[in-house]
């Protein structure tokens, strides 16, 4: 068990043949990731990396069968669309790299794959690890290794980061996912932290925040309220020290108003029963302490 | 990407919504004689002049001024013109005013009572949906009355799939108090308005004051509009628009080469890739008692040259006693983020003390890199920890 994503995942490539398709493709499938084929427009009939190149997303659907998960490595003026398009191939998770995807695009995106059997992870995202199973995204996967902590976050460096002192402090990971920094994006804070909740292979979750939008409080609250939440969370806020009204990298990284700084986060999260690490140096050091409690 | 005025209703006004006739000046000479032309053309009896900068609350801080004859209007464009505008929006230097425009004046006298609104379109990011924000008030801080006075609001959602619909713009007139003409104009220009929104890839456009003039005409008699810079991509027009006078000068500096970089008021300097990770490494400064000098995300594509840019500005900023430098190789390999440094600081007589932490890709080579240079400002951390505790000893 893992969420979302294990060792029988079957994976396509939307920008297979692209550099950044490539150059991931080739970690990915080091790693042992099941991919088994890819689309490029205008490429269909080759191989690459000695899997299939198709056209289109449905015609690899056709051939290839059950798809379980597509990964989308295309430039930000295209990615909207091909998202629609392993939407529309019937693809039930999606995970979108791509950074600078515009609002007005992800709007429709939003909307048409709300009405779909079908979920993203990103964009501008790292993509999501079930640790010795899987990585569908572009996470150096050297720095994980195979625990009972759960990690879910807006970002990628920091994921990595956090990720690599919980190794470093003894303990590992099952799935971290990274749900991305845009403005718009598909899976939100409280449904991975649902997710976890009811994976057996997962003891602890840790909540990698930052400022702006309402994701990490709408988690926190839900956190409160439900009495099934029986696994502890422990929760981090990146941009204490951001001025208002600035992009701070990530579309999505802004403080719009009172209720979106990181400030405000943190004091909900604690509220609603959760850990606050408030330290980047101190991370790994502080989820131990807390482990130690659990185990 | 922030617009100026006169920009933004150079994009109202190719959607067909009315807003005041103007010219801009950018010299007191030729104010005089661009205005009598204003004059010829429309008939105004008097003249606005408003600076144009990037910050709200210009009426309240001196920047927007009526001009009652063309004698007045050299004598207060004198008074804005290059000269810094302090409002509650700016730092307290203020912004040097660089451009002014001189418009008509439409509160003339007439049949009907002269009545401001306002109306913004905006992207809700918890509703996940564009929504209408609009008041029978005009002229109001939105923000202050949607705490104090939210009953003075409304809020119109507009659904994804269909957009906006005649409905919700009779809805919004009648909420307004509109009829007759002023009620039908204002149909069109929501419907422009909307448009306009939409097609310029806005993510905010709000125009405060809407006005109905004395003859019943609706006129946007200011506007804001801010473009989503993702979009800018099928805008080339509008990519001449950014106005680099209005960013600070190191930050401008940066955009040109790529680095994410906002401006802080510490005097630590930090490097780092990653948003996340450069904001908590900001954090992290300040929770040991210092202060950043900058947010500063290199990216994932980073090379030797975009590294070197980010150090020489760094280098060269005289408020950055000390840089910091927290690389989580990925994608970026630490070996490469080496070789930008050590060709920045070769280059540079005066040199800062630089502290630097590497982890993932490549650092050992990195560090290696890092000690055959034989540089003395450089001082290399095994943990984030140990970084900090060198900084404080340096800085």
């Amino acid at each position: 068990m893992s969420i979302l994503v294990n060792k029988n995942s079957k994976v396509i490539v939307q920008g297979f043949t692209g550099k950044e398709g490539s150059f991931h493709s080739e970690k990915m499938i080091a790693y042992g990731t099941n991919v088994i084929g890819g689309v490029t427009p205008g490429k269909g009939g080759q191989r690459h990396l000695e899997k299939p190149v198709f056209n289109t997303v449905e015609e690899a659907v056709k051939q290839l069968g059950l798809i379980d998960v597509s990964i989308i490595f295309v430039p930000a003026i295209f990615a909207a669309d091909v998202i629609l398009e392993a939407a529309d191939a019937g693809i039930s998770l999606i995970v979108c790299i791509t950074e600078g995807i515009p609002i007005l695009d992800m709007i429709k995106v939003k909307y048409y794959i709300n009405n779909k059997n079908c979920k993203l992870i990103g964009p501008n995202c790292p993509g999501i690890i079930t640790v010795e199973e899987t990585l569908i995204g572009i996470m150096p996967s050297s720095i994980f290794k195979k625990g009972n902590i759960g990690i879910i976050s807006r970002s990628g460096t920091l994921t990595y980061e956090v990720a690599d002192q919980i190794v470093k402090s003894g303990y590992g990971i099952s799935t971290a996912i990274g749900i991305g920094g845009d403005y718009i994006i598909g899976f939100s804070i409280l449904e991975i932290i649902k997710l976890f909740m009811n994976d057996p292979d997962t003891d602890v979750i840790v909540l990698i925040g930052e400022i702006g939008g309402q994701l990490e409080i709408e988690a926190a609250k839900w956190i409160k309220n439900n009495k099934k939440c029986n696994k502890a969370v422990i929760g981090f806020i990146a941009g204490v020290t951001a001025p208002k009204g600035r992009i701070m990298g990530h579309a999505g990284a802004i403080i719009g108003g009172k209720n979106d700084t990181a400030q405000f986060k943190i004091e909900i999260m604690k509220k609603c029963g959760m850990y606050i690490v408030t330290s980047l140096d101190q991370i790994g050091y502080e989820i131990s302490k807390i482990m130690k409690k659990y185990n | 990407m922030n617009l100026h005025e006169y920009q933004s209703k150079e994009i109202l006004k190719y959607f067909g919504i009315k807003v005041p006739r103007y010219v801009i000046v950018n010299n007191i000479e030729n104010s005089i004689e661009l205005s009598k032309t204003l004059q010829k053309e429309t008939g105004t009896k008097y003249f606005i002049i408003k600076a144009q900068i990037h910050a709200g609350g210009r009426g309240i801080s001196g920047g927007i001024k009526i001009a009652k004859s063309l004698k007045e209007v050299k004598e207060k464009v004198s008074k804005i013109l290059g000269k810094y505008l302090i409002t509650p929006q700016t730092s307290k230097e203020g912004k040097l005013v660089n451009k002014v425009m001189i418009a008509e004046d439409i509160y003339y006298e007439g049949k009907y009572k002269i009545k401001e609104y306002y109306i913004s379109l905006l992207f809700d990011r918890i509703k996940n949906k564009n929504i209408i924000i609009y008041s029978n008030e005009g002229g109001i801080d939105i923000e202050s009355t949607a705490i104090n006075n939210y009953n003075k609001i409304f809020i119109e959602e507009i659904d994804s799939s269909i957009g906006l619909q005649a409905f919700q713009t009779r809805k919004i007139a009648f909420n307004l108090k509109l009829n007759g003409q002023s009620f039908n104009e204002f149909i069109e220009f929501l419907y422009s308005l909307y448009r306009a929104y939409i097609k310029s890839d806005a993510t905010l456009l709000e125009i405060n004051p809407l006005l109905k003039t004395s003859d019943n005409h609706i006129v946007a008699i200011d506007a804001k509009i801010i473009i989503d810079d993702n979009a800018l991509f099928r805008h080339s027009d509008y990519v001449a628009m950014r106005d680099i006078k209005e960013e600070d000068p190191i930050e401008a500096e940066a955009y040109k080469f790529g680095l994410n970089f906002v401006r802080l008021k510490g005097n630590v300097a930090c490097v780092v890739n990653g948003a996340g990770l450069a904001m908590a490494t900001m954090d992290m400064i300040q929770l040991y008692g210092l202060y950043p000098a900058n947010f500063l995300d290199i990216g994932g594509n980073a090379d030797i040259k975009r590294i070197e840019k980010a150090f020489n500005i760094l280098l060269n900023d005289k408020t950055v006693k000390i840089i910091f430098v927290n690389i989580f190789g990925g994608i970026v390999r630490c070996d490469i983020v080496s070789l930008g440094i050590i060709n920045s600081c070769k280059k540079h007589k005066i040199l800062k003390p630089i502290v630097i932490r590497f982890n993932g890709t490549n650092y050992n080579l990195a560090i290696n890199i890092i000690n055959n240079n034989g540089l003395k400002n450089i001082y290399y951390a095994f943990s984030l920890k140990e970084a900090m505790e060198k900084i404080k000893f340096l800085v």
